[in-house]
């Protein structure tokens, strides 16, 4: 397996090298995407860089990511970079939703004994690389997809964590699930308004090579050890998009941590 | 009539297929926690289906029975009038559809007879109520039956015992949920995609369903008598 170092290196190397270039372009997302994953590596002090798969390490983890999303949709929001109309209808819908999220785990955490973790807005920095969403709607769109694909495959990676044998109910788990599917939802929407489709299709996507690590496994045909192209008419590609693929937590902290600076 | 008998040829040369690929010794090695539940196999009680979630064998072929359902439905909606009719861009949403759940229903049809389960006869969809030719009927159709996918997957994780199983279902539940905000997009615009009617606005959760719940919900659809048994309550 991976470690967040194995994905880092290549990526970090290629940001010292293009730090200069890093320019508010779509074009240029990966320069800066690629520069803002040096300080990463820094995050394993943090208690969200959860490895241990218990519960309150599992929600924790959650709860950072909700708390970026929050922070990046209202403080977008707040930049007047979103147009008016439905393009601010659909982002505050999201909004709201990602607001309700972490007010949700931060509960949730409390009521299981554990310590949820807090941050500002200052904490993060969307604009860490030379490249500012803010100030150009299509790249606040691209960062917007990372993030919300990005979500669902974390909380997928982290739904067999929670499980507690199965055959009983188990509300922590369901509770993932449902925030899961709304993080789905907005993947779905927030590509489209990209003019993609909702599904992704093999590992493509249109952000950049430095994105890559959001969608690194997504042209899997294999599931259950089951060679799905074995057993269907539909080609690779519609396989691909009818399963969506997990990231462990280490892939996902590389994709979200640089842009947490606490 | 007996089990072998009640299943249909597609399922049988399905079995076949599979059987030959040799597919079902990896599938078994992958997932060792599910060997060896002949016991658990669904019960068919004259023409009932019975669901019995005591293993992971019901809940998987719950998601088929409801897979089975939404197959069907587009896959007449692409032989129909209003798909004839219909934006390029809704066509290649409702046809991406019905690959998808295709591949949905293809996938569990082969996973549950490899990992040693038997698989319910397939279902007899009845869509008489929808027309066809219809946009409203069509993606209003639509739209439940990707929001009921969604909301019985999201009840249905917490049943399953093998966690491998759980992230496969993982896997399929949010592309359902991304179908959903699509339809919901093309059909009705503006915040639908994640609605407050499906997405609760002051908790963020999406919506969530019993078996018994969904079951109502598809009733209509579904010429089957379904029967559940032992789920977890």
């Amino acid at each position: 397996m991976k470690t967040v170092f194995d994905i880092l290196a290549p990526e970090a190397a290629q940001a010292l090298e293009s730090r200069r270039m890093a320019l508010v372009t779509l074009g240029k997302i990966s320069a800066g995407f690629a520069l803002a994953s040096v300080p990463a590596i820094g995050l394993a002090n943090r208690a969200y860089a959860q490895t241990s798969g218990d519960p309150i390490s599992v929600l924790n983890f959650a709860l950072t990511l909700e708390y970026l999303e929050d922070a990046y949709y209202r403080m977008g929001l707040d930049s007047g970079i979103v147009p008016t109309g439905l393009p601010q209808t659909y982002v505050q819908q999201v909004s709201k939703h990602e607001t309700a999220h972490v007010a949700l785990l931060t509960s949730a955490i409390t009521g299981a004994g554990g310590t949820p973790v807090q941050f500002d807005d200052d904490d993060f920095d969307f604009t860490a690389g030379g490249f500012d969403p803010f100030s150009d709607y299509n790249l606040f769109l691209a960062l917007a997809q990372g993030f919300e694909d990005t979500g669902v495959r974390a909380y997928k990676g982290q739904a067999a964590n929670l499980s507690t044998g199965g055959g009983s109910l188990n509300s922590t788990l369901t509770t993932a699930l449902q925030i899961h599917s709304v993080e789905a939802r907005h993947a779905s929407q927030i590509r489209r308004l990209r003019g993609q489709q909702g599904w992704i299709t093999q590992n493509n996507h249109t952000l950049g090579a430095a994105f890559d690590g959001i969608y690194a496994g997504e042209g899997n045909i294999s599931q259950g050890g089951i060679d799905v192209s074995t057993i269907t008419d539909i080609g690779a590609d519609g396989i691909t998009e009818a399963f969506d693929e997990l990231l462990t937590s280490d892939q996902v902290l590389a994709i979200a941590g640089p842009f947490i600076m606490a | 009539m007996s089990v072998l008998e009640s299943r249909s040829l597609a399922t049988l040369s399905r079995r076949g297929f599979f059987g030959r690929l040799g597919v079902g010794a990896v599938a078994a090695t992958a997932l060792p926690q599910l060997a060896g539940c002949d016991s658990n196999d669904p019960i068919l009680t004259g023409q009932a289906v019975v669901l019995d979630f005591s293993t992971d064998f019901g809940v998987l072929n719950y998601a088929y029975a409801l897979e089975q359902l939404e197959y069907a439905f587009y896959l007449q909606v692409t032989q129909t009038a209003y798909f004839q009719s219909a934006s390029a861009e809704e066509k290649a949403i409702l046809d991406d559809l019905r690959q998808h759940e295709k591949v949905h229903v293809d996938f569990l049809a082969a996973a549950i007879p490899a990992l040693g389960g038997t698989l319910i006869r397939n279902l007899t969809p009845d869509f008489s109520s929808v027309d066809f030719s219809s946009r409203t009927s069509v993606l209003s159709t639509a739209q439940a039956l990707e929001d009921t996918g969604v909301s019985a997957y999201n009840g249905a994780g917490q049943y399953l015992r093998d966690t491998g199983l759980l992230t496969i279902a993982g896997k399929i539940v949010s592309v359902e949920a991304r179908h959903a905000a699509a339809i919901r997009d093309v059909f009705l615009g503006g915040a639908a995609f994640a609605g407050d009617d499906v997405v609760n606005p002051s908790t963020g959760l999406d919506v969530v369903a019993t078996p018994a719940a969904v079951l109502a919900a598809a009733g209509g659809f579904i010429t089957d008598d379904i029967q559940l048994m032992n789920v977890p309550s």
